[in-house]
């Protein structure tokens, strides 16, 4: 599903006299389907630059990176876009499409995987009550609360029955009682076959809810899942 | 809390927020007077050619042939110098015509410089003879000489060489009208270029967000490509629109120098006004316009997309 051999990266320059520094050094681990995996570290430590290369918003800079049964050092870029509808990814910042109401920013996913208008229509509705927003489908992103906005952003990762999903940091504006639903859902996806990796801070969390542990310091993996 | 599935179709077709990114008024607008210019330039080649192709038929069908003394015998016994010529020229091949000017066709030729007394002045006058050629090549210097030996002193005029200094200027007026469309087209692509730029740097969150869900570069750049060829198009239209009665006054102008300026009233007059090519590129300019939206915002967005992997 995952595997990481000896991957580095650097953002910005990436070679000559003066390379931009290595942000992560010498990662490999593997993550077997299936999987539920903690991303923990201080902060800086890399766990965002980690996610990154795993939803292919950056590639290694050296070693070799295996996704979903694809070398991506190997994949041509139009090879690349695919993979990516089989990832699902929350950002701790949301991202959501500000102009598009919560149903369409959800619906994204499929319209990119060419879905029929009334299949979509119906899931997007179904997951959007499930989440507790069956009464702001139409609702734009600035107009919805913090809480709300990331259940939307939770939708659309996990819409298209993603192979892999990855959350940053996903209860960081949440209460307990959501953070426990949100591990909830994300325990159901887990069971149903979905490799799910969260970086997370909250160590009560974590503890509540044992799993494999991946620990980064530094730009360098410290424990292996 | 429905919405009508045609405006949640309409907001699916802008999933980029297009619609404000590239706004549509300013590119159209300058697309519009792009597509009036192009208009102009087309306009100007196609008057130009016209004119060029008169010329250079003109040249070849006419020539003068002036017998001094015509009255006088020639060479040849029983005849007069005039008679001599005028017999040869009708003898040669390629001659469609032969015509000597009578005394008052003279007089009218040389009014303008001699004013009405030309005719009571005492000069000796030469015969003028107009001849017109069928189109078959004539060696005029192999005429000049047989003309020169039946009547010594006959000089021909040859239109030639006036019609060949017209053909050339013509000519650079066409190349100026095909440079000045040449560079309305990069000018076009270059403005459709930098408001894609534009809209690619204010959506680029948008860009970036549904590159990451798995758009290729052909949706995002096919979004793009189609909001561009509409504005285009629109502009294209809108300056094609204002080009037909620009060029009607235009027309206006230069019928004096057309061929056959028709005079009858009404549409058909109108239609007749300007060449049939004219029309077809005018009609062709929101076409244009759309296809040179279509590929540079295409070929715009995907080179931008390189930046992402
Ligand atoms: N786009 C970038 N360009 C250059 N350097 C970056 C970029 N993103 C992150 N870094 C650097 O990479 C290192 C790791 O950052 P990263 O965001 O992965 O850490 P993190 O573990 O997610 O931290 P946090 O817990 O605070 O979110 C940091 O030193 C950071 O400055
Ligand atoms: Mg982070």
């Amino acid at each position: 599903m995952v595997r990481f051999e000896s991957v580095g990266l650097r953002y910005g320059r990436t070679g000559g006299r003066d390379p931009a520094p290595e942000v992560l050094r010498d990662i490999s681990f593997e993550l077997p389907e299936g999987t539920f995996c903690w991303l923990r570290g201080a902060s800086g430590a890399g766990k965002t630059s980690l996610l990154r290369l795993m939803y292919l918003a950056v590639l290694p800079t050296s070693g070799k990176l295996t996704l979903l049964g694809a070398d991506i050092g190997r994949t041509p870029r139009a090879g690349l876009p695919p993979l990516r509808r089989r990832i699902g990814v929350v950002f701790q910042d949301f991202r959501l499409m500000p102009h598009l109401s919560a149903f369409e920013n959800v619906a994204l996913p499929l319209r990119l995987a060419g879905g029929s208008d009334a299949q979509i229509r119906a899931d997007v509705i179904e997951l959007l009550r499930w989440v507790g927003l069956g009464r702001k489908l139409y609702t734009l992103p600035e107009e919805l609360s913090g809480g709300e906005q990331q259940r939307v952003a939770i939708a659309r990762a996990v819409i298209a029955r993603p192979s892999l999903l990855l959350a940053d940091e996903p209860t960081g504006n949440m209460d307990e009682a959501q953070a426990e639903r949100l591990m909830v859902l994300l325990g159901e996806l887990n069971r149903i076959g979905t490799t799910v990796v969260v970086a997370s801070h909250n160590d009560a969390l974590v503890e509540r809810h044992p799993a494999a542990e991946l620990r980064l310091d530094r730009g360098r993996m410290v424990r292996e899942p | 809390m429905k919405v009508p599935s045609a405006s949640a179709r309409a907001l699916r077709a802008d999933e980029l927020g297009l619609r404000r990114a590239l706004p549509g008024r300013t590119l159209p607008l300058m697309v519009a007077a792009m597509a009036l210019l192009a208009a102009l330039s087309v306009a100007g080649w196609i008057g130009t050619s016209a004119l060029a192709r008169q010329w250079r038929e003109g040249a070849g069908t006419a020539m003068t042939v002036q017998v001094p003394r015509p009255n006088e015998p020639s060479a040849k016994p029983d005849t007069t110098r005039l008679a001599a010529a005028v017999a040869l020229l009708a003898g040669t091949r390629g001659v469609a015509s032969v015509h000597v000017l009578t005394e008052a066709e003279l007089t009218d030729l040389l009014r303008p410089w001699l004013g009405d007394s030309a005719s009571q002045l005492a000069l000796p006058m030469p015969a003028v003879v107009a001849v017109r050629l069928s189109g078959a090549a004539i060696d005029l210097a192999v005429l000049g000489h047989a003309l020169d030996d039946a009547a010594a002193g006959t000089a021909v005029e040859d239109h030639g060489v006036w019609m060949r200094r017209l053909s050339a200027l013509a000519f650079s007026l066409q190349a100026c009208a095909l440079l000045a469309l040449a560079l309305v087209g990069a000018v076009s692509i270059a403005v459709i270029a930098v408001a894609t730029r534009a809209g690619l740097a204010a959506r680029r969150d948008a860009i970036e967000i549904v590159h990451g869900l798995g758009a290729t570069d052909g949706f995002i750049a096919g979004r793009f490509a189609r909001r561009t060829m509409l504005l285009a198009a629109f502009g294209g239209f809108v300056g094609a629109f204002i080009a037909v009665p620009a060029l009607l006054v235009l027309a206006q102008f230069a019928a004096p120098f057309a061929e056959n300026a028709s005079a009858s009233p009404g549409h058909a007059a109108l239609f007749a006004a300007l060449p049939i090519p004219l029309w077809g590129s005018i009609a062709a300019l929101p076409i244009v316009a759309a296809a040179i939206g279509f590929v540079t915002a295409q070929l715009t967005v995907r080179g931008w997309l390189r930046h992402l992997p």
